[in-house]
């Protein structure tokens, strides 16, 4: 045991011996938490509009009075003809085109149906899509009162709908992105961190002399796993600190529950960084071979993209990777108020992954070549 | 019982591609100061590295003070002390802090052996908050050192600690393990310099993974089968490329100013000389010599 605390102390004299290391430590999560999750917004907002009105009648105009009120949309130009619209879209100064053809008000009144035309600049897949749906709904809207102005009695069996979100009431983008990021500025801290310290044991030689002397194998590797646990655990208050406030998130949850999953995940991250030191000599391959599978676990753990939405295949590997179930818990804890028993499996999927992973890299650490 | 044993040891790398070590026996017996000679690539280092655990050999046994390397490696841990030939202690820390660690991982602590470090470390306690990075060359190796005997071991390896040191930092080194031999440490060392092996008991001349010779230096100089001369002249250079091509002429080398030469049977060194002359070499003088370790060791590659 006084060995393990002289090794412990010998760590943290070194990591707040280096400045630099210590300042992007804290400093990293802490400015990208504020940066990361403002930039990161998927509300689709400003959609530019080019208008090919057709028929100039009160019906046209009030569409596009209804449209330019929702707030989403800025109409860029109302051209004569379609042909013209569409360079506003080639010159990407438009992303939709709507085309209201002529006689679009007389139809309406006179045979209760009429088509309009909507062109969507699919090169920015998300504003596309959700930029459209919008358009639709305003439009869809738009109908419903007409059939009301047009003095029909009974409007027949119109389908209304009324939504609400649920733990995020105003279905704001940053309830869904803040708990996320700082999972990942975790992963990422804990997964480099730890791997690239092992690394530079070996690479500066330092290893050799630890060598042969009567260390324990334990002693080791819980003399590297233990700082880095602690650091993480800072920057993960420090995260939620961040998230509160900046972003006015409070979790809803426990916070027992919230730090009782964090550190088995910090566990289970950092037995990859030391299986990862374990595989690789020096400090370029570890970035490199972290940088692999970190950049893996960014993009296939539900972060930017829902894992039920994923392929097959695709869903595999998002399970098998400690960052996916991690968010989701963070999620549930944060946002729902989920209690340690609703996300008991994504707790012992973290258990798992973390006696896997630091077992394996403990029989792959040898004392010896 | 030996200090250290070496049984048939062989040591290959990259799926026996190469050959590090090559059938390597060797004895060093209880308290002795025993060096390893040899150029670079010789197998020095992967020799220390089978007797201080770090590395298994391929074929034979490895013991220290009658423990084997392979089963009883946690015993040797705590009876060794080993300086690798890179300087490997933490260049972040200080030098007390380095030593304070190293002394604690082996149980012990710096003033429980402080009699036995005192004299070195005496000559870097000045420098006792100074990061272990910003040391020069030769205090690096006092504190390497230090670090290496701070659990008063049993028998101590040094890796080349002299290579890349000063001349007089090198003489100091070689002064302060005459005296850790006296308190009856046993010393294996490593170098690559031929003059340092007079300092040492015994030593093994090791070429190409193979010992060529184990003995005495003394002893190892006494075995030159043959007559060796110095011969000089003022081309130099010219000198050597006739003394090549000499039909009497055994071997011939460069030594500081002069070349060393040793000659075939029923040659004489007045006849060459003479012979020199009459080829328009001026001012040849030739002297019989003494051979040294270096003449020996280039004598036992030729033949290998």
């Amino acid at each position: 045991m006084k060995v393990l605390r002289y090794i412990l102390r010998k760590e943290f004299r070194q990591i707040f011996r280096d400045k630099t290391i210590l300042a992007m430590m804290f400093a990293m999560p802490t400015i990208q938490l504020i940066i990361l999750p403002l930039a990161m917004n998927f509300d689709v907002k400003h959609v530019n509009l080019a208008v090919v009105d057709h028929d100039h009648s009160s019906y046209s105009q009030q569409l596009l009075t209804k449209i330019g009120a929702s707030g989403y949309f800025r109409i860029v130009a109302a051209t004569a003809s379609f042909k013209e619209a569409l360079t506003y879209i080639e010159k990407e100064k438009a992303d939709l085109v709507l085309e209201i053809p002529p006689g679009f008000e007389s139809n309406l009144v006179r045979e209760g149906t009429q088509k309009l035309g909507v062109s969507v600049d699919a090169i920015n897949g998300t504003k596309a899509a959700i930029g459209g749906s919008y358009l639709q709904a305003v439009i869809l809207d738009f109908n419903k009162e007409i059939r009301i102005n047009a003095g029909q009695t009974k409007p027949s069996g119109v389908i209304d709908l009324t939504y609400s979100n649920w733990f995020n009431p105003l279905a704001e983008y940053r309830f869904y992105v803040v708990p996320a990021v700082l999972v990942l500025l975790l992963t990422l801290i804990g997964g480099f961190m730890s791997a690239l310290n092992i690394v530079r044991e070996k690479e500066m030689g330092t290893i050799e002399q630890i060598n042969v002397t009567p260390i324990r194998k334990w002693e080791f590797i819980l003399g590297k796993l233990i700082p880095f646990w602690v650091v993480g655990i800072i920057v993960f208050t420090l995260g939620l600190l961040v998230a509160w406030g900046v972003y006015g998130i409070w979790p809803v949850g426990s916070f027992v529950t919230l730090y009782l999953l964090a550190a088995v995940y910090l566990v289970a991250l950092l037995g990859f960084g030391l299986l990862v030191s374990t595989y690789t000599s020096n400090q370029l391959q570890a970035m490199f071979v972290a940088f692999f599978f970190v950049m893996i676990f960014m993009l296939m753990s539900g972060l930017f993209t829902a894992v039920e939405s994923m392929p097959a295949w695709a869903r595999v590997i998002a399970n098998l990777t400690p960052v996916t179930h991690f968010i989701k818990v963070i999620r549930m804890i944060v946002l729902k108020g989920s209690g340690l028993m609703d996300v008991k499996w994504e707790f012992l999927y973290l258990v798992l992954f973390a006696m896997v992973l630091n077992g394996w890299a403990i029989v792959n650490y040898r004392k010896t070549t | 019982m030996s200090a250290v044993l070496l049984d048939h040891i062989t040591k290959t790398y990259d799926n026996g591609k190469v050959l590090a070590v090559d059938d390597v026996s060797l004895q060093v017996a209880e308290g002795e100061l025993f060096g390893l000679i040899g150029p670079d690539g010789a197998g020095k280092t992967s020799l220390f590295r089978i007797l201080t655990t770090l590395l298994l050999p391929d074929k034979g046994q490895a013991a220290v003070r009658g423990y084997d390397c392979a089963k009883d490696y946690k015993i040797i841990r705590s009876k060794i002390g080993y300086m690798p030939g890179k300087f490997s202690l933490y260049q972040d820390l200080t030098v007390k802090e380095n030593l304070d660690f190293f002394a604690t991982l082996f149980g012990s602590s710096i003033t429980e052996n402080y009699a036995l470090i005192k004299d070195i470390y005496e000559q870097i306690k000045p420098f006792n908050d100074r990061r272990a990075g910003k040391l020069s060359g030769g205090m690096k190796q006092k504190l390497a050192l230090c670090c290496a005997l701070i659990h008063k071991p049993e028998v101590l390896f040094l890796d080349e600690p002299t290579t890349g040191v000063d001349v007089v930092s090198r003489k100091e080194f070689w002064e302060m393990l005459r005296q850790l031999k006296q308190q009856g440490i046993t010393i294996v060392v490593s170098t690559p310099y031929m003059d340092e092996a007079m300092l040492c008991e015994r030593i093994a001349l090791i070429q190409g993974g193979k010992i060529m010779s184990v003995d005495t230096p003394a002893a190892i100089m006494a075995q030159f089968p043959v007559k060796l001369y110095a011969i000089k002249a003022d081309n130099i250079y010219r000198l050597l490329t006739a003394l090549r091509t000499n039909p009497t002429v055994e071997s011939s080398y460069a030594f500081g100013e002069y070349i060393h030469i040793t000659l075939h049977e029923n040659a004489t060194i007045a006849g060459l000389q003479q012979q020199m002359q009459r080829e328009g070499h001026t001012n040849v003088a030739a002297k019989p010599i003494q051979p040294g370790v270096e003449d020996s060791f280039i004598r036992l590659m030729n033949q290998a």
